[in-house]
Formats: structure tokens, C-alpha cells, sequence
């Protein structure tokens, strides 16, 4: 069984974002960024499914900027095989990112693709959902459990009611929640031998899709300010200004 | 311009969510048509046609409905697609499940998770866990929106008597088959719409001391809310997450305690009308966003909470 996981470059999730002045987007020079951390878990699942042995192969993919190929580089050094990178000089819509992963997948054949269930970036939670509808396959959203049977999975969904399991027949897309598993660290022999292992770069232009933003981003803005609070020296006090002052008690 | 809204419903009652979800529709046009899709969910149809806002109810019933499934759904929506401006639904894990497939299908580019409506075809929607405010304008001749249910109020449900159209089923998938669902029973008031949230965090340090946390949500008559470090850690289930990747409150008065305020869980919460925050430690970002900070050991905090509310003649719930 061959799996294939997407990973994306995001800014790094313990960075305080800043918004540019002229209101055209935020401030990504000099920023410290890293893998989107659900993808993170959905490279982990994938290692794990492949040394229980139900794995042959993991492929990680990327569409990004020339340095998302370190996305793939970290991804080849927790254990997948062998990456792709297609590479893009804009930020594309989920759209236009399940289109060029639906080429990839009809290249490369896997059973399964995996990525995160949102990139906390945009925030849009669309791509694994669209990728599964472009190739009409069953899909499995917000995973934080995969059972691998014989040719399908269960997989068990973090929902808004508590846990939801289904069960989808392979080929099928799973988008993966934090909770499923613990990633890895890469040990520093694996992250050496991950650069001998092979990424092949694909220019986006190259596959004929179309990736044409179809949304405007008319501006980009801080969002308001909450008012300083006051600190209280007791919960005395805390109890009275809850009733008196703010009447929410 | 017409808007069509899916509703979610567990074939008994309309999920409130919903509600607010149709408040967002009607401010894109107030031609809204709402599509319900399940299996002997006549009283779902009859309270949805009530709700003075909704024009008509497409009602959709089949035993292949019974569960909801979203590669069924997307077969049911896309039969009554091509007569609507806008497809539209709250930006749950139902919605955030079933509108990109529908999109994608449709060859949009989705709007996801709009906290409000600026134009039939312009929205404002957070990014980067709400710490910037994106205003986009969709250029598709047809949109594909997900609303953030917290940022609109619920519509109201009486008063109403839109038609009820029974309209055909569509095709049923054999690619993904529902198992079981475990939905945590409990009597307090919901999360997402709650007037009071209680949440505890790593600083509680044992799930059998969330009891402290339950205690005071039993008085005040709050729901129970938790950081994701809390998860992780086992203290409680998931469906108690408040944040970036849980849920989204805005409750009259949001509690944290024990919990530091991490960026991706002031995503989910800073939106609250009251904040307090009860954390030992003085510098914990979680004091940012607060009204009133209390710093104090919560386990000595939470017990004297308590015993002040108790003191108080009345409380509201």
C-alpha cells in the first residue's frame, strides 16, 4: 500500500503574527516557519501504518515556494521515502491545491492520501475535502484514530458531539486532528540520511491546472483590540465586580 | 440571488448552530431556502418552516439520510445547486466536513468561516487563529459559504410558515459506510451557545481536579470548556476544546483557569463578552485579554469561588 501525504509550509504556530501596515497581508520576512502542525500527525500516522508493516511506501508532497522543500525534507526525515515538491511563486486557494494534488495522485497511484484538517494559515479547511471530491473518493475529516483493514479503514472523527467512527473504502482521503498521534522528532542520523533521499521538483505551470485565485483579498487588518482588563486582589472582589460591575452573575 | 442553507439536525431537532447560520444567509439575500436532508425528520421540516426568516423548506427524506454521511449530502445539494446564488452552512465540523466537496465539485473556491457579511459577494473572515481580519470579495458567479455560527445571532423560530417542498433523494454512496457515533450526554448547557463557559487548563493537573471546574459550572449553570493542552493530557474529552482547531465561544462570561492563553487558544475564546482568568502565574498571556485577572493558586481560588456564590442571594442562569 502506497501512501501519499501533503504537507505545507506555514508560518510557525508559536509566532505572533503581525499585520502588515498597508494592509496587503501579514509580515512573513524573517519569520520563523515550520510544518503545519496537523500535517505533522498525518506524516507520523503514515510512518506508523508503514512500519506495522501495511505500508510499502510514503510520498510526501508539497506546493509551495522553493523553501516548502523543507517541508518535504523534514517529512523524509521521520520516515517518509521520498518527496515532491511542486513548486508555485504565488499563494494558491485550496482550490487550486486539490487540483495540482489531484495530477499527483492519478501519477502516483497511492490508496491513501493524507494531510492535516486545516493549515492554521488561512484557516480554510477545505483542501483534503476537495482533493476527495475532485477523485471521487470517500473521505474521512478530522481523524484521531485510523484502524487499517483490509481494503478500507475506520476511522474515528473528532465531531462537534463528541466521536463519530465510520468506515471508507481505500482509495480514501483522511484529514488528520492533532490528537491522533504524538509526532516524532527526527534523530539527527535520520535527518542526515534524509538528504540522499530524493524530492522531484514539478513546476505547477507544468500540469495544466488552473490556479487562477478566484477571491480578492481586499485588505488585510488587525482585529479590534479588547480593552485592558484589571487585575483583582481577591475573589471577593472578583465575585463582586462579576455581579455589580460587569452584571454577568 | 437566492441562498440555499443545509441544514443540520439529527432528523429530531434543528442543531442550534443552524439558526445562527440562517441569520448570516438572510443578511446575503432574503430569497433563503433551506435544504434538510434526512430520515423522518418531518418535525425538523415543519420547526425549520416556522422560522420567520426561511422562505421554503426543500425536504429531502430517505433511509439513506439517516446518518449523516457528506459524500451523500454532496450528491442531494448538487441536484438543486444550479438555482441558487449562494450555497451556504455553519462552519462546524458539519459544515466544514460538507461544503468544500460541494465546492470543489462546483468549481468554487470556498469562502470558509465568515463572521460577517459585507456583501453579497464580500465577507470578513479571520485568519492566522483570528489574529488578523481578512475582507475578501468571492469572484465565482456562484459562492460557496461556511458561517461562524458564533458571530450571528440565532434566528427566531416562531412566528413563520414557509412552504415545505418533499423533494427527491439522490444517489447513495458505497464508499463510506457510518459505524457509531459517541455523543457525550450531559445536561448542562451546550458549549458553543452557552451564556457562561468554565474552562480549565494544564494548570488544573489531574482530570479528577476538573471536579473543582464542575462544581462551579453547576452553579453558575455553565458549560465546561478546556484547552487543548487539557485534552491532550486526558484530563477531559475533546469535545470540550476550546480554540484554533476546537470550538469557537462567545459567551457572556468565558473562565479560564489554569490555563496560560496560548495564541491558538485565544482564537477560540477572545471573542467572549466577560473574560477572567484565575492563573498563578502573573505574566501568563491569558491576563491580556482579560477583564479581570485574578492571580491566585486556583486551588485554593476555585473553593473560595464557590463559597462567594454561594453567599450571593441570586444568580443569574
Amino acid at each position: 500500500m502506497k501512501i501519499l501525504v501533503a504537507v505545507k509550509r506555514v508560518i510557525d504556530y508559536n509566532v505572533q503574527i503581525r499585520v502588515k501596515e498597508d494592509g496587503s497581508g501579514v509580515v512573513t520576512d524573517n519569520v520563523k516557519m515550520s510544518t503545519n502542525p496537523p500535517d505533522d500527525n498525518a506524516i507520523e500516522e503514515a510512518v506508523k501504518i508503514k512500519e506495522a508493516g501495511k505500508a510499502s511506501e510514503i510520498i510526501a508532497v508539497t506546493v509551495g515556494e522553493e523553501k516548502a522543500q523543507e517541508t518535504v525534507r523534514k517529512a523524509l526525515a521521520v520516515g517518509a521515502d521520498r518527496g515532491i515538491h511542486i513548486k508555485v511563486d504565488s499563494v494558491l486557494e485550496p482550490l487550486a491545491v486539490s487540483k495540482i494534488l489531484k495530477k499527483i495522485v492519478e501519477k502516483e497511484n497511492p490508496d491513501l492520501v493524507f494531510m492535516g484538517k486545516q493549515a492554521i494559515d488561512d484557516d480554510c479547511n477545505q483542501t483534503g475535502q476537495m482533493l476527495a471530491a475532485l477523485l471521487n473518493w470517500p473521505q474521512a475529516t478530522f481523524a484521531s484514530k485510523i484502524e487499517v483493514k483490509e481494503n478500507s479503514l475506520e476511522v474515528t472523527r473528532e465531531v462537534d458531539e463528541g466521536l463519530e467512527t465510520i468506515e471508507v473504502n481505500t482509495p480514501a482521503i483522511v484529514t488528520c486532528d492533532l490528537r491522533l498521534n504524538e509526532p516524532r522528532y527526527a534523530s539527527l542520523p535520520n535527518i542526515m540520511k534524509a538528504k540522499k533521499k530524493p524530492i522531484e521538483q514539478i513546476n505547477a505551470s507544468d500540469l495544466g491546472v488552473d490556479t487562477n485565485p478566484r477571491i480578492e483579498h481586499i485588505k488585510i487588518e488587525e482585529p479590534p483590540k479588547r480593552k485592558a482588563g484589571i487585575k483583582v486582589a481577591s475573589v471577593e472582589e472578583l465575585v463582586q465586580k462579576l455581579k455589580n460591575e460587569a452584571k454577568v452573575i | 440571488m437566492s441562498v440555499l442553507l443545509i441544514a443540520e439536525h439529527n432528523n429530531k431537532e434543528v442543531k442550534s448552530f443552524t439558526l445562527n447560520a440562517i441569520t448570516a444567509a438572510s443578511q446575503i439575500d432574503q430569497d433563503l431556502h433551506v435544504l434538510l436532508i434526512g430520515h423522518n425528520a418531518d418535525d425538523v421540516a415543519k420547526s425549520l418552516s416556522e422560522v420567520p426568516l426561511v422562505k421554503k423548506v426543500l425536504h429531502m427524506d430517505n433511509e439513506i439520510y439517516e446518518n449523516y454521511i457528506a459524500e451523500n449530502y454532496t450528491s442531494a445539494i448538487l441536484k438543486h445547486a444550479d438555482k441558487y446564488s449562494h450555497i451556504v452552512c455553519s462552519a462546524n465540523t458539519f459544515g466544514k466536513n460538507l461544503m468544500p466537496r460541494i465546492a470543489a465539485l462546483l468549481d468554487i473556491s470556498q469562502v470558509s468561516d465568515i463572521i460577517k457579511v459585507i456583501a453579497p459577494d464580500t465577507f470578513l473572515r479571520p485568519i492566522y487563529a483570528g489574529n488578523a481580519f481578512a475582507t475578501v470579495k468571492s469572484n465565482d458567479d456562484k459562492k460557496c459559504i461556511t458561517i461562524r455560527p458564533t458571530s450571528f445571532e440565532a434566528a427566531e423560530t416562531t412566528g413563520g410558515s414557509a412552504e415545505i417542498e418533499k423533494v427527491d433523494a439522490a444517489d447513495k454512496t458505497e464508499n463510506t459506510k457510518f459505524v457509531n457515533r459517541e455523543e457525550i450526554k450531559s445536561d448542562r448547557p451546550e458549549l458553543g451557545t452557552a451564556r457562561i463557559v468554565i474552562s480549565g487548563g494544564r494548570g488544573l493537573q489531574s482530570g479528577e481536579n476538573f471536579k473543582l471546574i464542575t462544581d462551579v459550572a453547576d452553579k453558575l449553570n455553565a458549560a465546561i470548556g478546556a484547552s487543548r493542552a487539557a485534552v491532550d493530557a486526558g484530563y477531559i474529552t475533546n469535545e470540550h476544546q476550546v480554540g484554533q482547531t476546537g470550538k469557537v465561544v462567545v459567551p457572556d462570561l468565558y473562565i479560564a483557569v489554569g490555563i496560560s492563553g496560548a495564541i491558538q487558544h485565544l482564537a477560540g475564546m477572545k471573542e467572549s463578552k466577560v473574560i477572567v482568568a484565575i492563573n498563578k502565574d502573573g505574566e501568563a498571556p491569558i491576563f491580556s485579554v482579560a477583564d479581570y485577572g485574578l492571580e491566585a493558586d486556583l486551588f485554593e481560588a476555585l473553593p473560595q469561588f464557590l463559597e462567594e456564590l454561594n453567599k450571593l442571594n441570586t444568580i443569574q442562569k
